[in-house]
């Protein structure tokens, strides 16, 4: 049994940290979410500088050879300090997927894009209809010479508006729900014949609506096998999956700290109202949901570094499901024992919980997981 | 023991529902109570209800409430919810209304009580301090006697809807020599006084519905004491247990359900309808049991009153289950939106953007799940309601 980190990924950890502590402050980043791009650039460059984007990619596509750990501690230090920049997209998604259906090619050019950060992919795969469900393709794919035309829409993709491109799931074959006939496609934002609509989320970051009429790409655009995608897409939720539950992790351990520390301050009837027993119980019921959060985190991480692709699924199905729910326990408490000023948009809390609520829908809710889990034996 | 309507309430039903359709500013039909509505907004419906009588279905009939019994009362409070009127808001007709009919003198009365009536008048309460909030009784706001006047000094925040009032109610220290709730006193504050000023604070949803407001040697003639000097904390008491029956917003729990059920029949998840998905459904179900539950507990709360027992500290249990059915709901309808309810209504109306992003009722999800999570927290927070019921329910 051992939990530690090694003592690269311990510097690693403490170098984001200070980063983020310096040039990352809760009122940098509120200036960034109100900033006409909406993110920081700036901070974007620092972190490909340091080698965050090359950490958990392998050695083919310009990475280190880390893996899902690295991801994890990364993700980890990005939700304690509420990080808006689309890491998750890029690298652990698109990453991903590149690593898994890309060819040698593939690997290097979009690879060596990603890891120095000098480019920013995001994937397209989920649509509105669909819901959670990434089997549900009803954009479709349709064999042009040697080129493919794509149609249909895709529903919010976080970091859309300051992608360079995106991997859009289309399909070629099949009834929209099959898991076979969906192929992976690169596309450019400037492609002629697609459209976007960004927006800022209601947690701070940036997404879009895409709508594709005719897009045209090459078949050199085709990410791995035409119709054989769905495989790789799980394995891209799955580390998602791991990678948001570590982001989500560093939030409840920020808004655990700044509750617990708010109710040791405040004083009301003459004491601090941590000395009351109610609002104790109420923290300790935090402190559970953190620690049962922490390690089906670091289950989920574990097994996406592994080679067990049925335990790798479970163990994400079941992390998302427990993030779900100790973030709902965590956020709601926070705000609640923080009172009138937790409702503020001044205090940093309430931007803590308001990420916290909208991870639940991001890569499927308790319920699409809890069922997911249920059906996989 | 009955629970249906008799043939006189049911016309008396339906002698509500026409008179809303007839009346209702055109304007302001499907706004619901959650947009940014202005204060002409407010006051047109308030003025309509008030010409005819029916603004303030809870006073006595000498001051101008229009005599109604519990019952239908009760009618006319499911109607309003049901045609989703804006609401009459309380801090007027609810709150200090009936502070000044119970404890007011007759020169108050006649000044304020038609005005309030009538929706000429908007008022704020200022009750909350930073220093003050579950523990209230430790407001430090304070009036110094000169003359006829109070010079009062101080700060209070959490003031709903302060930017728009032109007069406040406000617990002020009187006397700091004694027990903290022997020394507060009831003012009626105009807003336009010097000295008077409203800062905004925006809440996480974008909301600017809250305020702090400042006092800086404000001066109140003595005849906008409301009740004995140092008495105030009375009226204080009594003001919150109206305010917690008031608080359970059980007919339009009952309106966000039914908005609930129609956006799941909607709402397609894999092809079909998230209604048919029995996770949800159960949910909605749990939902629906509690909120009848609640319902026909604050009927058995109406009842009692009719019978003359003032709402007592059951109101405190309304407030609980009030307010966590109506965070609730606003829970589901974001578990009921999806992926959509990330995207910012707020910040892409204010870049110009002139779109819906997302199936219809998911623009306003999340924000408005974020802004329920007050409804714990105000009024007395839930942890507050379950001391009252302890101590004087329990007896504990």
């Amino acid at each position: 049994m051992d939990f530690d980190f090694t003592d690269e990924q311990k510097m690693m950890r403490d170098g984001l940290s200070r980063l983020i502590a310096q040039k990352y402050t809760f009122e940098d980043r509120h200036k960034a979410v109100a900033s006409k791009t909406g993110w920081r650039p700036d901070l974007w460059a620092e972190f490909a500088e340091m080698g965050l984007m090359m950490a958990p990619l392998p050695e083919e596509m310009g990475g280190l050879s880390g893996d899902a750990i690295d991801a994890m501690i990364i993700m980890e230090e990005f939700g304690k300090g509420l990080v808006i920049e689309p890491y998750l997209q890029s690298v652990i998604c698109a990453g991903s997927l590149i690593r898994n259906a890309g060819n040698d090619t593939q690997k290097a050019e979009l690879g060596e894009k990603i890891t120095s950060g000098e480019a920013i992919f995001a994937p397209a795969i989920y649509e509105a209809e669909g819901r959670f469900n990434p089997a549900f393709v009803a954009t479709s794919a349709k064999k042009n010479g040697s080129d493919y035309l794509l149609n249909g829409n895709k529903a919010v993709v976080f970091g859309g508006p300051m992608s360079d491109s995106f991997i859009v799931s289309a399909r070629a074959s099949g009834a929209t729900s099959d898991e076979t006939g969906i192929s992976l496609f690169v596309v450019n934002k400037d492609q002629t014949g697609l459209t976007t609509q960004n927006y800022t989320t209601v947690d701070g970051l940036q997404a879009s609506e895409l709508f594709l009429e005719d897009v045209a790409v090459s078949g050199a655009s085709v990410l791995g096998e035409v119709g054989g995608a769905f495989a790789h897409i799980e394995q891209m939720r799955d580390h998602a999956i791991a990678a948001i539950c570590a982001e989500a992790v560093g939030l409840m351990t920020v808004a655990n700290a700044q509750t617990i520390e708010y109710a040791k301050t405040r004083k009301q009837f003459g004491v601090p109202i941590s000395s009351f027993q109610v609002l104790q119980h109420a923290m300790v019921n935090m402190l559970i949901a953190l620690e049962e959060a922490k390690s089906m985190a670091l289950l989920a991480a574990i097994e996406c570094a592994g080679d067990d692709a049925k335990a790798r699924a479970k163990a994400c199905a079941a992390a998302k499901v427990k993030i779900g729910q100790s973030a709902r326990i965590i956020g709601q408490n926070a705000i609640q024992i923080h009172g009138g000023m937790g409702m503020t948009n001044e205090l940093a809390i309430s931007h803590y919980f308001k990420r916290l609520t909208m991870i639940d829908a991001q890569f499927g809710n308790v319920d699409y997981h809890m069922r997911r889990y249920g059906e996989m034996d | 023991m009955k629970l249906t309507f008799t043939p006189e309430e049911i016309a008396f039903r339906d002698e509500i529902r026409a008179f809303i359709e007839q009346n209702y500013p055109q304007n302001l039909k499907g706004v619901g109570d959650r947009e940014d509505l202005t204060k002409e907004d407010y006051l047109s419906w308030h003025r309509i209800l008030g010409a005819k009588g029916w603004s303030t279905p809870a006073w006595p009939v000498e001051y101008g409430g229009p005599g109604w019994h519990a019952t239908q009362k009760y009618i006319f409070g499911e109607e309003l919810a049901r045609a989703e009127t804006v609401p009459v808001l309380p801090f007027g007709v609810n709150m200090v209304a009936p502070v000044i009919y119970t404890f007011g003198t007759p020169e108050q009365k006649a000044r304020f009580l038609p005005a309030i009536q009538k929706g000429e008048e908007w008022w704020c309460q200022g009750y909350s301090e930073p220093g003050a909030g579950s523990d209230l009784a430790g407001l430090s706001t304070k009036a110094v006697r000169d003359g006829d006047f109070y010079i009062v000094n101080g700060q209070k925040t959490w003031t709903t809807l302060a930017q728009h009032a032109d007069w406040g109610f406000f617990l002020v220290r009187t006397n700091s020599d004694c027990k903290p709730q022997e020394g507060i006193s009831f003012l009626l504050i105009d807003m336009k006084s010097p000295g008077v000023e409203v800062r905004p604070i925006i809440t996480m949803d974008g909301a600017h519905e809250v305020n702090e407001v400042w006092l800086t040697d404000v001066k109140v003639p003595v005849a906008n004491r409301v009740f004995e000097e140092n008495k105030g904390w009375t009226c204080a008491k009594f003001l919150l247990a109206h305010e917690r029956t008031g608080i359970a917003q059980v007919a339009r729990s009952k309106m966000g359900l039914k908005k609930l059920k129609k956006l799941a029949t909607e709402t397609i998840s894999e092809g079909l309808p998230l209604a048919k998905d029995r996770d949800f459904k159960h949910k909605l179900s749990e939902l629906e049991i509690d909120l009848r539950a609640l319902e026909i507990t604050e009927l058995r709360v109406l009842a009692n009153e009719q019978k003359g027992k003032g709402p007592g500290a059951e109101s405190s249990i309304l407030k609980i289950n009030g307010s966590v059915i109506q965070q609730r709901i606003t829970e589901l309808f974001l578990e009921a939106v999806g992926p959509y309810g990330a995207p910012n209504p707020r910040a892409y109306k204010a870049e110009g953007g002139n779109f819906a992003i997302g199936p219809q009722g998911a623009p306003m999800a999340a924000l408005n799940y974020f802004n329920v999570r007050k409804t714990s927290i105000f009024g007395g927070s839930n942890e507050i309601q379950r001391n009252i019921i302890a101590k004087l329910v329990l007896g504990l």
